[in-house]
């Protein structure tokens, strides 16, 4: 599971653009991961510009 | 909001206002939806563009533009600057006003602008598109349309939703940090491009002069090596060892795709423009000269399309094929460029740099700095030429 800093965020959709799931909603001030779709392939957490995404347990 | 347009365009960047604007003054309704609050905020961009791509389509307003650009600096990993002979100038913009004012040129046009317009779906009939799923102030709306064409950046969801795989691969995305900055000793005649694996690995940190003492700064690394360290922090270390004085106006996430050229960017009933069909410059990143012109392609098509009644992939090809023509075959060569630099060394740019420093500085062409960055591949010298001069 993905764990979001959503205090870090700046809404810029780089995670997004890289999900292969689509598992990943953006709107103006809002980010949510959908557990159910995301299979955990960590490419959102590589590629945020602002360390938003990290691993969880 | 009406129950339905001829056009709905999902997303007001320089790329959907432009595609609305001439869907609309092809005769038909349109709507363009902004997700977020304001047309031009957050700016995620360099903001620099050359004079001659920028001019061929829009008549330019001089409040757009934030800075005149005399000239290019590449700086190398030790140090070493080398100016680049360029004949094309450009200037640094204010994209707030620009943006502003290109989804005000739409509405103009006839086009109806919402923002704080979220779409998080899209309406499909026997595998056409036909409208889009929007949230709007706390209520959701199903609105009806002949084309939807999805100009919604780096994550477009758009094409996705149309069964269009636009995900990125982590190599294929730049992801980038921003700051505005003033206060900082630059020249405001340059735009400066610093290349090293110590300051931007897989990509290069910008420094765009907006007026004598502040200039908009960012950097891009390739996302499959941004692992460790991320843009922010590389940009905090810059910042940090070449302009400690600096008080900081604007900081802002974002990501670039600097992918291969797709064909795969229409379906029945849509089209998806700009980064959303990853049309933005392998090499450079730059985004807003390559997706307007793809756009003035795709409005004008959609809303012929629209007054044929005919909607089909087919029909809506002609704009891949257009764009193929405009901007396609050159989209391809860059990422073959793209490939290959992002094999260089910080050795081998080194190298590069004191190889053209002993030219005379009117041989410092664009062409020749990356002959010399690339002597060992001669196979792309074709490309090179094409690219910059073709």
């Amino acid at each position: 599971m993905i764990k979001i800093k959503k205090d870090l965020c700046d809404f810029c959709g780089t995670c997004v653009s890289v999900c292969p799931d689509d598992a990943i909603e953006l709107f103006e001030t809002r980010v949510i991961i959908n557990n159910e779709i995301c299979t955990d392939c960590l490419r959102c957490v590589k590629v945020c510009p602002f360390d938003v995404l990290e691993a969880g347990s | 909001m009406k129950d339905y347009y001829d056009v709905i365009v999902v997303g007001g960047g320089p790329t959907g206002s432009t595609a609305a604007r001439l869907a609309a003054e092809g005769g038909v309704k349109v709507l363009l939806l902004e997700k977020d609050r304001e047309i031009g905020i957050p700016v995620r961009c360099g903001e620099a563009v050359g004079e001659k791509g920028i001019s061929k389509i829009v008549e330019l307003k001089e409040e757009w533009i934030a800075n005149h650009i005399k000239g290019l600096r590449l700086v190398a990993p030790d140090g070493t600057k080398v100016k680049v002979h360029h004949e094309d100038v450009g200037f640094v913009l204010d994209r707030k006003r620009f943006d502003y004012d290109l989804a005000m040129n739409a509405a103009n046009a006839g086009a109806e602008v919402v923002t704080k317009a979220y779409a998080f779906g899209l309406l499909t009939e026997n595998g056409t598109v036909t409208g889009v799923k929007v949230q709007y102030i706390g209520k959701q709306y199903d609105i009806r349309s002949k084309i939807v064409i999805g100009a919604d950046g780096v994550e477009s969801r758009v094409g996705r939703w149309a069964g269009l795989k636009t995900n990125l691969k982590l190599k294929d995305v730049e992801t980038c940090a921003q700051m505005t900055a003033t206060n900082i000793n630059i020249d405001q005649n340059y735009c400066d491009f610093y290349f090293s694996s110590d300051i931007a690995p897989g990509g290069y940190l910008w420094v765009f002069p907006k007026n004598k003492n502040t200039a908009n700064i960012g950097l891009g690394l390739a996302g499959d090596k941004a692992q460790n360290k991320s843009p922010l922090s590389y940009l905090k270390d810059f910042m940090k060892s070449n302009f400690p004085d600096a008080s900081v106006l604007t900081t802002v996430a974002g990501g670039v795709p600097v992918a291969p050229y797709t064909e795969n960017i229409v379906s029945n009933g849509l089209m998806l423009v700009g980064d959303a069909a990853h049309q933005s410059n392998p090499i450079s990143g730059g985004g807003i000269v390559l997706g307007m012109l793809a756009a003035q392609i795709a409005g004008r098509i959609a809303s012929e399309a629209v007054k044929e009644n005919n909607v089909s992939e087919q029909r809506l090809s002609q704009y891949v094929k257009e764009w193929e023509k405009a901007g396609g075959s050159n989209h391809r060569r860059a990422y073959r460029l793209k490939e290959s630099v992002a094999k260089l060394t910080d050795d081998d740019l080194n190298k590069t740099a004191a190889a053209i420093q002993k030219k005379p500085e009117d041989k410092h062409t664009v062409v020749n700095i990356f002959k010399a960055a690339l002597i060992n591949q001669p196979k792309l010298i074709p490309d090179i030429f094409k690219i910059f001069l073709g």
